[in-house]
């Protein structure tokens, strides 16, 4: 760590960084920074990889970023093998060089996952997530005319149980994170936010057996409760969400399986 | 996989908790095997639902496997594992092992057809399960696949809570400790009889 004049101190970094082309196969690209300030964000260092690579006249490397302040779900690095890198509970945005070491050199890849796919370079396409929320992760209400909002109630353990699953950004650490490349956590939050709220009450079965029919066409593995995405989720979201899922799953499937067609059999009894 | 993987852990206990007859002596162990032979719908009550569990559970962990392995397309260059157990990472592995016991098993002490040097032990279970761990790469590679037993249970077992919905963090750990001690108690009680012969404790 070079320490001047009691400026901030600064780190020399080696960078391997996953380079591809949509379709193509991928290859690291090797790098170097030489003064990076131990305050700067993970994504500020890979602003300046990029600056010092147009100043070159190299092409800069892709990546996601949104809000840079761990709540928009966008940034998704692979960190030394670890999504959003190794400070649990950050995501990239939140993550600073101070937690690097002098000399190091950092391997960045993107999420590794069939489901999704990468778009280029670093930045990969999610809208496998879109694609679930899309299929049930939402209630059905007119819109238009605001209801009041305590018409109904809600009790605090409920309340807080729901927006502890809702904490879920979407950014797809869990399934990065899997060793079965599995999305049990995101779709267990986003199934859990919903199914125990009374206002999620209407559409719970139907929600969940469409959201695990979406999760499993879209190409995610199974999971074999290896705990990885709960010890790698930037919200620290549990493997409580994927119990009450699998929970939840069961019992919609049961209710389907005996459903009443309301109509006579039409054996002759 | 969790309801075929239950039955199967039932099994084993029982298997076990009946093997421990061993220690009470030739007639004990002898009179237990003759009892289930003499109630062949009991018996083969038994082995059909085994049977079926075994398949089911043998079909459901290759799915899961091929899929799982498609699923992730290698991962990362860097492993980076920070809690996934040991037993949790192994449990393919563990699994082809304790098939390929069972298969020598059932050579072994059902259809008695290797190991047992041609020697015909008609009802007496006691002297073929001696004359059978008499022999030290028999008794080992038993042992080597009951710990394999022991690792691929305590995953196995914490995770049917957690596939039937009855897990949280509150109950995590003492399930996972729950897990290892039935693991545990399978595995040393099977392991105690080819170390009691193997010891010259049993003759």
């Amino acid at each position: 760590m070079v320490q001047d004049n009691g400026k901030e101190p600064t780190l020399a970094l080696k960078l391997r960084v996953w380079r591809q082309r949509r379709g193509q196969p991928g290859a690291f690209e090797e790098h170097a920074l030489p003064a990076v300030p131990t305050s700067a964000s993970f994504l500020e260092m890979m602003d300046m990889l990029n600056e010092q690579l147009i100043k070159a006249g190299k092409d800069t490397f892709a990546f996601d970023h949104d809000c840079r302040e761990g709540i928009c779900g966008m940034c998704s690095m692979t960190i030394n093998g670890m999504p959003h890198g190794p400070i649990p509970g950050v995501t990239t945005c939140q993550l600073h060089m101070r937690n690097f070491r002098d000399g190091e050199t950092i391997t960045v890849e993107p999420w590794r996952a069939r489901a999704f796919p990468v778009l280029k370079d670093l930045a990969v396409d999610r809208s496998a997530f879109d694609k679930v929320i899309q299929s049930g992760g939402f209630i059905t209400v007119r819109t238009g005319s605001a209801p009041e909002a305590n018409n109904i109630p809600v009790p605090k353990p409920i309340a807080d149980e729901a927006m502890d699953a809702a904490e879920c950004i979407g950014c797809g650490a869990c399934v990065a994170s899997c060793k079965n490349g599995s999305a049990m956590l995101f779709v267990g939050a986003k199934i859990n936010h919903l199914n125990i709220l009374p206002q999620g009450q209407a559409e719970r079965d139907r929600r969940t057996l469409a959201m695990v029919k979406t999760m499993d066409d879209a190409g995610f593995g199974n999971c074999t409760n290896y705990g990885e995405c709960q010890a790698h989720c930037p919200k620290s979201i549990t493997l409580d969400v994927i119990a009450k899922l699998n929970r939840d799953y069961l019992r919609a499937r049961v209710k389907e399986f005996f459903s009443s067609t309301g109509k006579p059999s039409k054996g002759g009894d | 996989m969790a309801l075929s993987g239950l039955v199967l852990a039932g099994f084993v206990l029982g298997h076990m908790s009946g093997n421990l007859l061993m220690f009470k002596g030739p007639k004990a162990i002898n009179d237990y095997a003759t009892w289930l032979h003499a109630n062949p719908g009991l018996l083969w009550g038994a082995r059909i639902v085994l049977i079926l569990s075994t398949i089911a559970h043998i079909w459901a962990g290759i799915l899961l496997t091929l899929e799982n392995r498609a699923a992730r397309e290698g991962g990362p260059s860097v492993d980076a594992t920070r809690r996934a157990s040991l037993s949790s990472r192994t449990m393919p592995y563990s699994g082809v092992v304790i098939l390929a016991f069972l298969i020598f098993h059932l050579l072994h002490f059902t259809f008695r057809q290797i190991a047992l040097g041609g020697v015909d032990f008609g009802d007496n279970v006691y002297k073929m399960v001696i004359a059978g761990f008499a022999q030290p790469a028999v008794a080992v590679f038993y042992i080597v696949s009951m710990i394999l037993l022991c690792l691929h249970l305590s995953h196995g077992i914490s995770s049917v809570f957690q596939t039937l919905g009855l897990r949280n963090e509150r109950w995590r750990s003492r399930l996972d400790c729950v897990a290892s001690l039935y693991a545990w108690l399978v595995a040393l009680g099977f392991i105690s009889i080819p170390l009691a012969v193997l010891s010259g404790y049993l003759k």
